[in-house]
């Protein structure tokens, strides 16, 4: 019981860092306050809460699950590839969405694109979709939390009460103290992950009789040499992987944050330090997935080996409701919780759920950003500020953090699909598909509203076919692929045991890069919808030469 | 020449991900304990840090911050 009681005493501490924002600056906050923290946040701050804010669930439990299951191939798929491409777009994408933010007042993407085409209702739209796509990604706090605290109560807290648990205390906080307690929160919850995640290297490395050994004796054994190689990955399912950072600065949580710096120059630390702080996470998560499969005398482990090794040996034979039982059994989102408990004192294996813990509920920024994104976007737009002020803006703002933590739990309970899935299908394909509207919009004079309503829907479409094919065609048997889409006597689309493939690649390849196509094709075509040349000038001009600023992107002179 | 150089060093490191000479390799285990494949990867990450730190230097977009303070 002491792990689950210093993990309780941890969700306490970061509540009441929220109380605390709320207490200095929070009461009687003005919506950039509350939503931005006044675009104020110091450069340490701003480091580790925007790296935190991209840390979540899914890198820690996600990414150890993964490779428990799947070997070292996990680290190059999601660690190294982000390391290149996530900052490579902050300095890029994030610097100029600062400035413009800085320049015009926006506080959402959506107020940009409205802005910088000309456009209302096909804001609205993009709003939708970005709404849509990132509810999944807060599901995979709720289901982080539910998984950690029954854990380490040794199921004492069952799934959905931690769920619940984890949904409130996120939610108090962002109620509270906006974007100045989560990214307080986000803080301190990095620079804990950081610190124990190598404290847990050490114990789990003594207590399973070091690493060294452990991968030895892996190589020696014919069913685990291969997680130290990446021989049953294809080149194509790896190289898919390389779009998938995209996703990031196109998160409305991410772009959101750009918007927080003091300074510009605030940028410069985080870029370069942002693939230290993926190392320092990741590499502790993937290495004590894949050595977890050493781990035998942790019953826990045991049991997922035991349950891997027969789906193996007979999921062609197994009913498909077996089947799934198997896999659940099998899924390793929980191993590192295992092994840390398997191996710490119980003092340090508390400590160390606490910092699990820390990781799973970074979902408060995309919680926050949704709740900006509503209000801006939706209240704000259609003239909720104007006739009720800004304090019922920001009042709206909290009770749209209520209702979105109701409706994100409710579907988290009922979603079974492992945090990976989850995250790698929905959630991230979409938004790689939607990066496209960035750039076009930052760097492409030519670009349309149209073109970027065209993205949008595809984009939109797009995951929900991929949704439903994998709602509709059961997963097949390891190593099997069920064809969706045949030409000829080539397997266009296939469905295979972890998901949709289109010609070998993941979903997000050609999502994102008929994205891309449309965008100019379409843009093409409506030039005559061109922003006029006051408006282009604002965004490509000569430095200085801007005419309207702040005041004028609340309300564009037309709606379209 | 600058950009061009930026967008030549970026493109290398990125195919660079797509490591395929250590794809069915293990051996060696690097400090004993890091398959090679792995190792790469972990290199990888450290060389991109360098990367940005120079393109921070090349490309630091310093003109933001003038055109940035709003006029009020």
């Amino acid at each position: 019981m002491i792990p689950a009681a210093v993990v309780f005493i941890y969700l306490a501490v970061v509540l009441s860092i929220g109380i605390f924002a709320f207490r200095t600056r929070g009461r009687g906050a003005d919506a950039e306050e509350f939503f931005l923290a006044g675009r104020s946040l110091g450069p340490a701050v701003f480091l580790l809460s925007l790296f935190g804010a991209n840390m979540t669930a899914f890198s820690i439990l996600g990414a150890s699950g993964h490779a428990f299951a799947n070997g070292i191939v996990t680290y190059g798929l999601m660690a190294s590839s982000s390391a290149l491409i996530i900052p490579l777009t902050l300095l890029v994408i994030g610097t100029r969405l600062w400035a413009l933010g800085k320049q015009h007042g926006f506080m959402t993407p959506v107020q940009m694109f409205r802005d910088r085409w000309e456009c209302g209702h096909i804001g609205t739209v993009i709003f939708a979709v970005q709404a849509v796509l990132l509810i999944p990604y807060i599901i995979i706090a709720v289901m982080g939390g539910g998984t950690t605290l029954r854990t380490v109560s040794n199921g004492l807290v069952p799934f959905w009460l931690g769920g619940a648990i984890v949904s409130l205390v996120v939610m108090g906080y962002v109620f509270l103290g906006g974007m100045r307690g989560t990214a307080w929160v986000n803080t301190v919850q990095t620079v804990l992950f950081l610190l124990f995640g190598a404290i847990a290297v050490t114990v789990v490395g003594v207590g399973i009789g070091g690493f060294g050994a452990a991968m030895e004796a892996m190589l020696a054994e014919p069913s685990t040499a291969p997680l130290l190689t990446r021989e049953r990955i294809s080149p194509w399912f790896f190289l898919s992987y390389m779009f998938i950072p995209l996703s990031s600065i196109a998160f409305p949580h991410i772009s959101i944050f750009c918007l927080t710096a003091r300074r510009l120059g605030h940028f410069r630390r985080t870029i370069v330090l942002y693939p230290i702080g993926i190392l320092a996470i990741w590499l502790p998560s993937v290495f004590l997935g894949v050595v977890a499969n050493r781990a035998t005398d942790v019953p826990a482990i045991a049991a997922k080996l035991d349950a891997r090794a027969t789906l193996a040996a007979q999921a062609g034979t197994l009913p498909i409701e077996e089947r799934d039982r198997l896999r659940a059994r099998a899924a390793g989102d929980d191993v590192v919780l295992r092994l840390v408990e398997g191996y710490a004192p119980v003092w340090l294996a508390a400590l160390l759920g606490a910092a699990v813990m820390a990781a799973v509920m970074a979902s408060d920024s995309q919680i926050l950003a949704m709740s900006t994104m509503f209000t801006e976007d939706v209240f704000t737009f259609y003239g909720g500020k104007r006739r009720f002020g800004e304090a019922v803006q920001v009042q709206t703002g909290r009770a749209f953090v209520v209702l979105l933590t109701i409706a994100a739990y409710t579907i988290a309970m009922q979603t079974p699909q492992s945090i990976f899935d989850v995250a790698t299908q929905y959630a991230f394909a979409g938004y790689a598909a939607l990066s496209p509207l960035l750039v076009a919009a930052l760097f492409w004079k030519g670009s349309t509203r149209w073109g970027a309503l065209a993205s949008t829907a595809w984009a939109a479409l797009a995951v929900l076919g991929v949704a439903v094919v994998q709602t509709v065609v059961p997963p097949p048997a390891a190593g099997a692929a069920v064809p969706i889409l045949t030409v000829g006597a080539f397997d266009l689309i296939v469905r295979g045991p972890a998901g949709v493939m289109v010609l070998g690649f993941l979903p997000v390849v050609p999502m994102t890069i008929v994205s891309a196509i449309l965008m100019i094709a379409v843009s093409k075509l409506t030039a005559a919808a061109r922003p006029g040349e006051t408006t282009l000038t604002r965004y490509f001009g000569h430095p200085g030469s801007a005419g309207q600023r702040r005041a004028d992107v609340v309300r564009p002179a037309v709606i379209r | 020449m600058t950009t061009a150089v930026a967008a030549l060093l970026v493109a290398v490191i990125y195919v660079l991900h797509q490591d395929f000479w250590f794809w069915r390799e293990a051996r060696p285990l690097v400090f004993g304990l890091l398959p090679i494949g792995l190792f790469y990867h972990v290199a990888y990450t450290l060389v991109t840090s360098l990367l940005l730190w120079t393109l921070v230097r090349m490309l630091w977009p310093a003109h933001l911050d003038t055109e940035s303070s709003p006029s009020e």
